[in-house]
Order: structure tokens, then C-alpha cells, then sequence
């Protein structure tokens, strides 16, 4: 009998392991390391209280980051939830051929299973400003005063990423949508074609509402994604030209691993942290109150 | 009825337009991985004269078949760790009556808010303090680590879909509950598991901030951090970097392509319903 009831805990024990050690202890330590002076390469720490957190809130590319990453967020509700979501009801139209919607559908995921690495360097090359695809085609197009030096341009570095990231994961957002909007019942949509809906009429008073649980799921992936923006940025211009397309994720690793600021770095992530955890207690919410 | 065949013609003419934005980019990479250097600087919208395979020839010798190797090594062990621990741990938490199940579940999907910046430092020092820094299980372990809240999220409301007759039949036939496990749950739910193998991997395989910090000896690099080494190795060869680019990105796109259905049912059968 007391095996019998030890069973289910075997069975959760493995995993709960891995969780607690490899992902709960190192998140509690980086908010322990964020009050010291400690550096990569020697064991000492020295406590500093508040210090750590004065120089990030002061230092001069805080609001630059700040900027950079509300700009990702905002522009990829925007692009990838909005405009992916409407693609995605355009493609369970009833127009549409199954064959059809299923092509269109695998075209627009394949960006989302290239690394974001090789999307960065293809792109370095597309924003290239001499031989890039994208100045030889305004050329082409005789549009050679409309040409820009793209990611060498501190004002467009930043919008050049954050198109790239349009590129690569709008279709990610449609294809979940759509496999949302399959699992609503045909009854539904039968029903309401009696009732004379026309199909934006089903789209908003049907599809979107019983999909609902998914596009905040999809809210929540995109925003939490745009406060750990990381790999793009590092690939294509490092934070530069100076610091104008700097970014929170970013700035941490640099801090860790250039300069031998720990401190800094563990503030950086703390701030990270406590933006993902408020978002995450809200996707928790949703997500329990669909099982009611 | 006109006004119908408007519509889908202008419905199809969007969709083939955001499929060219898709492709453009990638065909001008595949057409300029075929090219000398010099015709690339000369124009990179032109067609090769002569296709150049052997700049993937030289890409893949230059390296990329050691990093192909290691990304798999990590891939399929981290894949496995996934999804056996995943599996038992939902198993756990859905098919008992157990006192701090609930608090376990929690505890897990709090996991998925916990993002990996934010454990990169402490992570570091502990691989280092556990002398696995520069291993490949450096990245498998926290691969596993950070990819269980998500996937048991996944496979908790698809093993909950299962009724418990059929449980309770393999019970009276004197099954214990590994084998139920074994022999009931694991056959029904193939679908979940590939839509979670599948989300995994491509998480696992392009994964680049923990490649980058925990790894430093080249012969253990993965495809993504490869690449960014690639940069310095080829110098000024451009084209030869863009044939890299494009092998390295092949066998996910081939892979899905290959499953995109069984990946679709995965996540259609109640999967993702969140």
C-alpha cells in the first residue's frame, strides 16, 4: 500500500527535478545577484544593495531600450496577431480550397523553422546597402533615391529588425489561428449561415469569440517574445550603430559576457522577469478559466 | 455569383503576393549561393552563369557538417529527454488522485513565465560549478529543463481527454500502471507527442543564447552559433556564406514539409486549445 502511494510521485519527480534545479534556482539566484558586485571569473560577491539598480534605471540607453522593445511589441501585435489572424480567417474562408489553404498555410510557417541566426545573416545580406536584395531591386525599379543604408541607418536599424521578425513569425501566428478556428464546430458556422450570416458577420461574432483562449495565448507568446528579444538584434547589428537599436536581452548578455558586470547583468534580468511574470500570471488566468 | 468570383480572385491574388514577400528572400539567397563572388558584387539579382555547387561543397567541408552533427547529438538526446520526462510528469499529475498534484502542475507551468535571460548568469556559474560547462550537456540539460513546463501544458489536456474506461478495463486485466502508461496512454496520444517533438525541436535545434554562453570549443558548436563563427572563417566569401546559410536551414523546412499533416492533427486534437 505505501508503494501504491508513493507511484504518482515517481512518475513527477524526474521532471519537477529538472524544473526546479535547472530553471527555478538560477531565476531565484539572478534576483540574489542582482543586490552584489560579482564578476564571471572569481567566486567573490560583494553586497551593494540598490547600486546595481540605480545604474540600470541611469544608464543612458535604459529609455533607448525601453523604446526599442515597446516598438517590437506594438508593431508585432500589430503585424503578426492582427494581420496573421485576419490572414488566418481569410484562409478558413469558405473561397478557399482545402488544397489551397493548406499550401498557403505551410508557405507562410516555413520562416518560423529557419534559426533565427540564419534569418539574421540572410537579412544582413538583404539590407546590404551595395549588392543587397533590397537596394538592387529599388535600383532595378528605378527607384534609386528611395535606397538607404538600412541597418547602418540609426534611425531605421531598429524598424529593419523588427520587419525581419514580421517576416519570419506572422505565419507562425496564422497557422496557430487557424488550427483554433478548425477546432470550432461546423454545427456553429452551419447555424449561423441559416440565420443568413454572411461570412464577416461569422468571423467576429463566431470564429474570433470561440477562438478566443488561442489569440490571447498568441497575445501573450508575442509579447513576452518582444521583452526577450535577443538573437535578431545580435546577428544583424549588435545593438548599433552606438546603441540606437539597442535591447533589453541584449544589453544583459553584454553586460555578462563583455564587460564583467554580473550585477548589472542580474538586474537586467530581474526587470526582464518581473514584465514576463505579469504577463504570464494573466496567460495562467486565461488559460484555467477555460477549463470552467 | 460575379461578385463572388471577384472576390476569390482578388483572395487569391493577396495570398500569392504574401507568398512571393515569403520566398523572395530565400530564392535570392539560394540564386546567389549558386554564384561566384563576383558576379554576386556585379549583380545580385542576375542568374549564375554557371551554377556553383561546389560553394556548398565548400561550405559544408568549411565546418558545417561537424556543427550538423552536433546539433543532432543535442537535438535528439534533448528531444527524448522532453518527452519522456514530460509524459511521465503529465501522466502523473492527470491519472491520480494525488495530494499536491494541482501544486506540482503549478509549480511546472510557472516554469513557462521563467524566461531563459533570465537564468542565463546563475546558469553559467552552476554549469561551471558542475564542471559540464563547454559539454554537450551543458545545453541538453537546461534544453530539457526549459522546454518541460510548455510541453507538459500540451500533453496534460490531451492525456485528460482520455476517458478512464479504458484505464479501468486495463486494471481488471491485472495492468500496472507503467504499463497502462506504456500500453494505452503512449499509443493514443502519438498525435500530441509529435506536435510537442515537433515544437520542441525546432526550439531545440535553432536555439543560439545558451549555444553561445555554454559552449566555447568549436568541435562541440551547434548549427546556429556555426554560422555566426562562419562569418569570421569565410571572410569576404559571400557567396559561400549564403550556400551555409541555406544547407543549415534545409532539413527543418524538409522535415515539416514532410509532416506538416500529422503535426497539424497534433495540434488540432485539442492540443493547443489551451
Amino acid at each position: 500500500m505505501r508503494s501504491k502511494k508513493r507511484t504518482p510521485y515517481l512518475y513527477m519527480l524526474p521532471g519537477l527535478l529538472m524544473v526546479l534545479v535547472f530553471v527555478y534556482i538560477p531565476v531565484i539566484a539572478n534576483c540574489v545577484y542582482s543586490f552584489f558586485r560579482l564578476s564571471s571569473y572569481s567566486q567573490g560577491m560583494t553586497f551593494v544593495g540598490l547600486d546595481n539598480y540605480v545604474r540600470f534605471f541611469r544608464n543612458e540607453t535604459f529609455w533607448i531600450m525601453i523604446r526599442n522593445n515597446s516598438l517590437y511589441c506594438i508593431i508585432s501585435l500589430i503585424v503578426q496577431v492582427g494581420f496573421g489572424t485576419v490572414i488566418a480567417l481569410l484562409l478558413e474562408s469558405k473561397l478557399v480550397k482545402t488544397r489551397a489553404r493548406n499550401i498557403f498555410r505551410n508557405i507562410y510557417y516555413i520562416p518560423a523553422l529557419i534559426s533565427l541566426t540564419a534569418v539574421g545573416l540572410m537579412f544582413t545580406f538583404v539590407y546590404e546597402p551595395n549588392l543587397g536584395l533590397l537596394n538592387s531591386a529599388l535600383k532595378a525599379l528605378g527607384l534609386s533615391s528611395m535606397t538607404q543604408s538600412w541597418l547602418g541607418d540609426s534611425k531605421l536599424a531598429i524598424y529593419c529588425i523588427i520587419a525581419m521578425s514580421q517576416w519570419q513569425f506572422t505565419g507562425y501566428i496564422t497557422l496557430l489561428m487557424v488550427v483554433a478556428f478548425q477546432n470550432v464546430s461546423e454545427d456553429y458556422i452551419e447555424a449561423a449561415i441559416v440565420d443568413g450570416a454572411g461570412p464577416v458577420r461569422r468571423a467576429i461574432s463566431i470564429l474570433i469569440p470561440l477562438a478566443k483562449e488561442q489569440l490571447l495565448v498568441c497575445i501573450i507568446i508575442t509579447i513576452i517574445g518582444a521583452f526577450k528579444l535577443f538573437t535578431e538584434v545580435y546577428s544583424t547589428t549588435a545593438g548599433g550603430p552606438g546603441n540606437s537599436s539597442q535591447v533589453l536581452g541584449l544589453f544583459l548578455y553584454q553586460n555578462a559576457f563583455l564587460h564583467d558586470d554580473l550585477g548589472m547583468a542580474a538586474v537586467t534580468g530581474v526587470f526582464i522577469f518581473v514584465i514576463t511574470m505579469a504577463i504570464s500570471i494573466v496567460q495562467i488566468r486565461v488559460s484555467r478559466s477555460g477549463e470552467q | 455569383m460575379k461578385k463572388q468570383t471577384v472576390l476569390k480572385v482578388l483572395l487569391y491574388a493577396l495570398f500569392i503576393l504574401l507568398a512571393a514577400i515569403i520566398i523572395l528572400p530565400l530564392a535570392w539567397m539560394f540564386l546567389n549561393s549558386l554564384k561566384t563572388n563576383k558576379e554576386l558584387f556585379q549583380n545580385s539579382l542576375a542568374l549564375p552563369e554557371v551554377p556553383q555547387f561546389g560553394n556548398w561543397v565548400k561550405a559544408w567541408q568549411s565546418g558545417l557538417y561537424r556543427y550538423f552533427g552536433n546539433s543532432l547529438i543535442v537535438s535528439v538526446i534533448s528531444l527524448i529527454g522532453i518527452l519522456v520526462l514530460s509524459s511521465l510528469l503529465a501522466y502523473g499529475i492527470t491519472r491520480f488522485q494525488t495530494k499536491g498534484g494541482g501544486l506540482i502542475f503549478l509549480i511546472v507551468l510557472g516554469g513557462m513565465a521563467l524566461s531563459e535571460q533570465v537564468a542565463l548568469v546563475p546558469l553559467y556559474k552552476i554549469l561551471k560549478a558542475i564542471h559540464i560547462y563547454n559539454t554537450y550537456l551543458a545545453l541538453i540539460l537546461p534544453y530539457i529543463a526549459f522546454r518541460i513546463p510548455f510541453t507538459v501544458f500540451l500533453m496534460r489536456s490531451y492525456f485528460l481527454s482520455i476517458p478512464k474506461e479504458l484505464e479501468e478495463a486495463a486494471i481488471v486485466d491485472g495492468y500496472n500502471s507503467f504499463q497502462i502508461f506504456m500500453k494505452i496512454i503512449v499509443p493514443i496520444s502519438k498525435p500530441v507527442f509529435s506536435a510537442c517533438g515537433i515544437v520542441s525541436l525546432n526550439h531545440v535545434w535553432n536555439e543560439f543564447l545558451f549555444a553561445n554562453v555554454f559552449l566555447e570549443s568549436k568541435k562541440l558548436m551547434t548549427i546556429p552559433i556555426g554560422l555566426m563563427t562562419f562569418k569570421g572563417d569565410l571572410r569576404a566569401d559571400y557567396t559561400g556564406m549564403l550556400a551555409g546559410i541555406l544547407l543549415a536551414s534545409m532539413p527543418l523546412i524538409i522535415l515539416f514539409l514532410c509532416m506538416s499533416r500529422q503535426f497539424i492533427r497534433g495540434l488540432t486534437a485539442g492540443a493547443v486549445k489551451g
